[in-house]
């Protein structure tokens, strides 16, 4: 369970995240949604830490993660995995040592069992015989899914998917979303995944957050999104001319 | 001026960082050896065709010069040998590689930042600045030193062809000029002086490449500003470093 309580973040003058609180599900997949711009991105990059919070706390489990020094916060990170929107991966690196990295940095295994739980992440997303291809040389939902192969190389207590399936057809976003469904049931992960897409809010959504000119507008799970009265969430959720029709139906 | 400071400070803490004990000297020894291969492998062909034609100019112009039957022919020898291991090797070679090396280094650390490869690095828990700049460092206050070495070697070669291929000049002249008062130190004074420029070359660029920020185009502006001003750094300390070690 990751709590997040009253944080703040401007970048400049630009008041990007105004005293958002949230809590995390363990177990559970945990949808933040919002328009592009919304600052989606940037309220996942200060839970980890990526960027400094202005103020306010956040708890994996209870610890509390803002005040701690870079040594203590490895201990965390060490626990989380994090899918990047554009994939991030190591372009100088194969898909193997891509998702070899971090098990090289952080376990003792020998090159056959680290080979092992590679193979086995990657079969996990679905990829074969693409051990020894370059980032460049396999599409974009590929990347996505070898992102997502390296962020569970390390059993992760904390799964963070930003975007997982834009720039995918609908049908490889439905693929990937049922995957990051079905590994934070397995192993019974914190998923907190970020997306403007509502396929994957109707797939997989268990607990919604809508960010709006950055806060929290809305709570709520995947029923009660399509029944709300709230005018900016249905413009959001019913944003295209179909989808409008649908809900006057 | 503010900005200047601003960026001199920042480069500092950046150093700082790069300087923590690494996480996994496996790792680190692997990517460093990496570096050395791509640095020094990747630099031989070009600086041993700039030294060559440079050692041959630098001949043929001195031999040109001198037109007194006072002043013996041997100092031809003299005169090359001298410039390259004085200036041409350590300095004009290293302000080559700085054009080289470094865009290719802060295009590299550039490109890892805007595709948030850095980012990654760092929910890995991984001190990103150590282990991208650490081994880079490392292999260039190895390989360029040697680096340097070879141009001086073929510098004087290009000089000997001269002599061997033109009616001006001897070889038995041109060798006798190159072993003529031959000091130790100044071949210490340039090395000392390359350990500064290799430092140079691969901390500044790596500093404005991990400071990137925006797309490719900045990826672009800071290649070039790594370039300007490891350039101007190498010639400020060149400076000083003849004042305390040759004056
Ligand atoms: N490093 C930064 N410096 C300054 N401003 C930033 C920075 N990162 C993000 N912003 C600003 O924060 C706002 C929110 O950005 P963010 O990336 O979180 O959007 P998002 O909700 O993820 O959008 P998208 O769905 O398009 O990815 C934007 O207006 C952006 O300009
Ligand atoms: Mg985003």
């Amino acid at each position: 369970m990751i709590e997040v309580k009253n944080i703040r973040k401007s970048f400049g003058d630009n008041e990007i995240l105004k005293d958002i609180s949230i809590t995390f599900k363990r177990g559970e997949i945990n949808l933040v949604i919002g328009a592009s711009g919304s600052g989606k991105s940037v309220l996942t990059k200060c839970i980890v830490g990526l960027h400094e919070v202005d103020s306010g706390t956040i708890f994996y489990d209870g610890r509390e993660f803002t005040s701690m020094n870079f040594k203590d916060r490895k201990d965390i990170r060490s626990e989380i995995g994090m899918l990047f929107q554009g994939g991030a991966l190591f372009d100088s690196l194969t898909v193997e040592e891509n998702v070899r990295f971090p098990l090289e940095m952080y376990t003792k295994q020998s090159k056959e069992e680290m080979l092992d739980r590679v193979n086995f992440c990657l079969k996990r997303v679905n990829l074969e015989n693409v051990n020894h291809l370059y980032p460049a040389e396999i599409s974009g939902g590929m990347q996505k899914r070898v992102g997502i192969a390296r962020a569970i190389a390390l059993n992760p207590k904390y799964l963070f998917c930003d975007e997982p399936n834009s720039g995918l057809d609908p049908k490889t976003g439905i693929v990937i979303d049922n995957l990051i469904y079905d590994l934070t049931k397995e192993f019974d992960i914190t998923t907190i995944c970020v997306t403007h897409d509502m396929n994957s809010v109707m797939e997989t959504g268990e607990n919604i957050v809508f960010l709006h000119q950055g806060q929290k507008w809305w709570e709520g799970d995947k029923k009660s999104i399509l029944k709300t009265d709230d005018d900016v969430l249905c413009d959001f959720v019913y944003s295209s001319r179909i989808m409008k029709k649908f809900k006057n139906l | 001026m503010i900005s200047a400071l601003h960026n001199i400070g920042s480069y500092f803490l950046l150093l700082a960082r790069v300087f923590k004990k690494p996480d996994n000297y496996k790792l680190y020894w692997r990517q460093t050896v990496h570096e050395m291969v791509s640095l020094g492998l990747g630099s031989l062909g070009l600086i041993a065709i700039i030294s060559l034609f440079m050692g041959a100019v630098v001949t043929l112009q001195t031999v040109s010069a001198i037109n007194s039957p006072l002043i013996p022919l041997y100092t031809v020898g003299y005169a090359t040998r001298q410039s390259f291991i004085l200036e041409l090797a350590p300095t004009v070679m290293c302000l080559i590689l700085a054009g080289k090396i470094g865009s290719n280094i802060s295009s590299e650390i550039g490109s890892m930042r805007i595709t948030e490869q850095i980012d990654a690095l760092e929910i890995m828990g991984i001190n990103s600045a150590s282990y991208l700049i650490l081994p880079k460092i490392i292999a260039a206050l190895f390989t360029i030193p040697i680096i340097i070495i070879y141009s001086m070697f073929l510098g004087i070669v290009g000089g000997w062809i001269v002599g061997a291929y033109s009616s001006m000049l001897s070889v038995s002249e041109y060798v006798y000029g190159i072993r003529w008062d031959f000091q130790l130190f100044h071949v210490v004074y340039a090395l000392i002086k390359t350990l500064f420029f290799a430092f140079v070359i691969t901390s500044v660029p790596s500093y404005y490449g991990y400071y990137t920020r925006g797309g490719a185009l900045e990826i672009g502006k800071s290649s070039t500003k790594s370039v300007v001003y490891s350039s101007i750094t190498i010639l400020i300390i060149n400076y000083i470093l003849t004042q305390l070690l040759l004056i």
